[in-house]
């Protein structure tokens, strides 16, 4: 059960108290119908908020507390993980996490952000905000994994690039860039998955790549709602209209051509069962994996050109 | 995230107007004193006095760099069409159609052919005058572009940013250029043809996440604000002034992330010769 409630949330998860409630009681008590009633009804409650969720809800679900993250994935999808850390300049950035593992009995890098669960936790990733040292890290690992033709699963969740005295001190620009520039022919597959939050440069840092998958209720752009807001209503208080403005849903982007396909979510969000959400992403890399390394590599990276060489849209 | 909080038009991140002045005589924003427009003009927009570099845009820069002041001109009316129907305080579609007007220009940027000392080159060079110099589709597009050509012909291509970052109404497409403008610059890069980036004020956001930070060389002019973050982000974030100096070329010098800085009077020799010594 959630431990976090959202506001549009609450009358379901009541319900779903209020019928485990009442089966606790169901042997001594002749309420089976009552139960039944009450669950037909959380059934029409959920069908009817969760497909008819605003731009805005989404983002707040990508954002819930309790959603699964990079760390919480791995051990679910892969076996014998082994993480390894630094960028071999700085230092090493705990807003990414990278390593090897085995998919489906193979050898793949597996590149993530990873946010904390609670305060302390959180104060230690940094709130899922790299530094450059993050991105530098991620790049010398993908390049190692390029050198042994291992593939690359990133997986995007974050509120953004830290934006600090020591990042631009470090070239946070920089970083990101080379690491658009070296992903864009790297000689491997690479398979992005936006899991959460994909905020702007931030994300993209880690996100070019050949197949670029969505959760259902991920949200990814230029610019977070409230950033966005806050520049162009100049008040934060305009962020469920940003959201709308921005069209960051999995859906929209679907249909903008940034991405290729979203990945459904358990009903109610990834955080609502995570096993779940975890079996249908493994099935769904080890597909997408299977199709690229199809691919001879010289080809992969050109067809990654031409794909990102597509987007945008303009008249002349 | 917030890379756009410093791209209103033709605000300084000082908060005060620098674009060309209109007038006959001018302020200049570094020491105060009274310049002519003639005089200004012929220092290149640049303060006799103090060095100041004024922001100009890609009409006065092509004079600067190319021979002759002569170029053809590539995908000249290339316009945006508001993929997302975006809409805040007012419709995106009419702000590109009050910014052509205004500007007389397409978009934020403008890439041509042309020769430095008679080397060919394809330049572009961004217009911070167009909705403060940000990048959408239309940029992505233009500098992919303008990549490309430097690729086939073999012709060095050298870019000139001035910029808020990414053009936040065209959402993630917006984003995208940002990776389909580094793809053509290692393409061009895998060809082995130069990239000189030449970062102007003020160079921030997307812009500094891609192409600005991916040049073969990078030159700077004196006393631009260059970064990922605004500062008033940064301000926000860590809830502590700045220190002196932060992010303008000098810093950027000393930190190693351009290799050199160069006044607007001498721009074009330096390209010269960093051109003479790649090719
Ligand atoms: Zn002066």
């Amino acid at each position: 059960m959630a431990k976090v409630t959202l506001d549009f949330e609450k009358p379901i998860i009541e319900l779903e108290q209020k019928i485990a409630e009442m089966r606790k009681y169901a042997d001594n008590l002749d309420i089976a119908d009552e139960i039944a009633t009450l669950e037909n009804k959380v059934d029409q409650l959920r069908q009817n908020v969760y497909s008819n969720l605003t731009r805005w809800q989404r983002v707040q679900l990508a954002r819930h507390p309790d959603r699964p993250y990079t760390l919480d994935y791995i051990p679910l999808i892969t076996e014998d993980f082994i993480e390894l850390h630094g960028d071999r300049r700085f230092g090493d950035d705990k807003a990414i996490v990278a390593g090897f593992c085995k998919l489906n009995k193979e050898t793949v890098l597996i590149v993530g952000h990873q946010k904390g669960r609670d305060t302390r936790s959180n104060i230690y990733r940094n709130f899922g905000m790299p530094n450059p040292e993050g991105y530098r890290k991620a790049l010398r690992l993908m390049q190692l994994a390029a050198k042994f033709h291992r593939p690359v699963i990133c997986l995007l969740d974050t509120p953004g690039a830290y934006p600090g005295i020591g990042a631009e001190e470090r070239g946070q620009g920089e970083a990101i860039a080379r690491n658009l520039f070296e992903m864009s022919h790297l000689p491997t597959p690479i398979i992005v998955v936006i899991i959460g939050e994909g905020a702007s440069g931030g994300a993209l840092g880690i996100g070019v790549g050949d197949r670029i998958l969505m959760f259902e209720n991920a949200w990814y752009s230029v610019i977070s709602p409230e950033s966005c807001s806050s520049i162009l209503w100049r008040t934060w208080e305009y962020k469920e209209q940003a959201a709308e403005a921005l069209k960051l849903t999995a859906p929209d982007l679907l249909e903008q051509g940034v991405i290729d396909r979203i990945i459904p979510e358990p009903m109610g969000g990834a955080h609502r069962n995570p096993q779940m959400m975890a079996q249908t992403l493994k099935e769904i890399l080890i597909e997408e994996l299977k199709a690229l390394k199809k691919i001879k590599t010289d080809r992969l990276v050109q067809l990654r050109v031409e794909k990102f060489s597509k987007m945008g849209a303009w008249k002349e | 995230m917030a890379w756009f909080k410093r791209s209103k038009e033709n605000i300084s991140p000082d908060g005060q107007k620098k674009d060309i002045p209109d007038g006959m005589w001018t302020k200049c924003s570094g020491c105060s004193d009274i310049i002519h427009k003639k005089q200004l003009e012929q220092n290149l927009f640049t303060c006799p006095k103090c060095g100041y570099h004024f922001r100009i845009g890609s009409k006065e820069y092509f004079e600067i760099l190319l021979d002759g002041g002569k170029f053809r001109e590539m995908d000249k009316k290339m316009q945006s069409v508001d993929p997302l129907k975006f809409k805040d305080t007012k419709p995106y579609a009419g702000r590109i159609s009050a910014s052509i007007k205004k500007t007389k220009l397409f978009d934020a940027v403008r890439t041509c052919e042309g020769a430095i000392n008679g080397i060919p080159v394809v330049v572009a060079c961004m217009d911070f005058a167009f909705i403060g110099g940000s990048m959408g589709s239309v940029v992505g597009e233009k500098i992919a572009r303008a990549a490309d050509v430097a690729r086939k012909k073999k012709q060095p291509l050298i870019i000139i940013s001035s910029t808020g970052g990414a053009r936040m109404m065209e959402g993630a497409l917006s984003l995208m250029q940002m990776a389909k403008m580094s793809a053509k610059l290692a393409q061009l890069s895998d060809a082995g043809v130069p990239y000189i980036s030449v970062l102007t004020d003020p160079t921030t956001g997307g812009v500094t996440a891609s192409y600005a930070m991916l040049g073969d060389v990078h030159v700077a002019e004196p006393a631009a604000l260059i970064g990922f973050a605004g500062p008033r982000v940064i301000k926000q974030t860590i809830g502590k002034d700045l220190p002196k100096g932060f992010q303008r070329s000098e810093f950027l010098l000393d930190k190693g992330f351009i290799d050199l800085i160069v006044h607007r009077k001498d721009m074009k020799e330096t390209i010269t010769k960093l051109l003479h010594h790649l090719l």
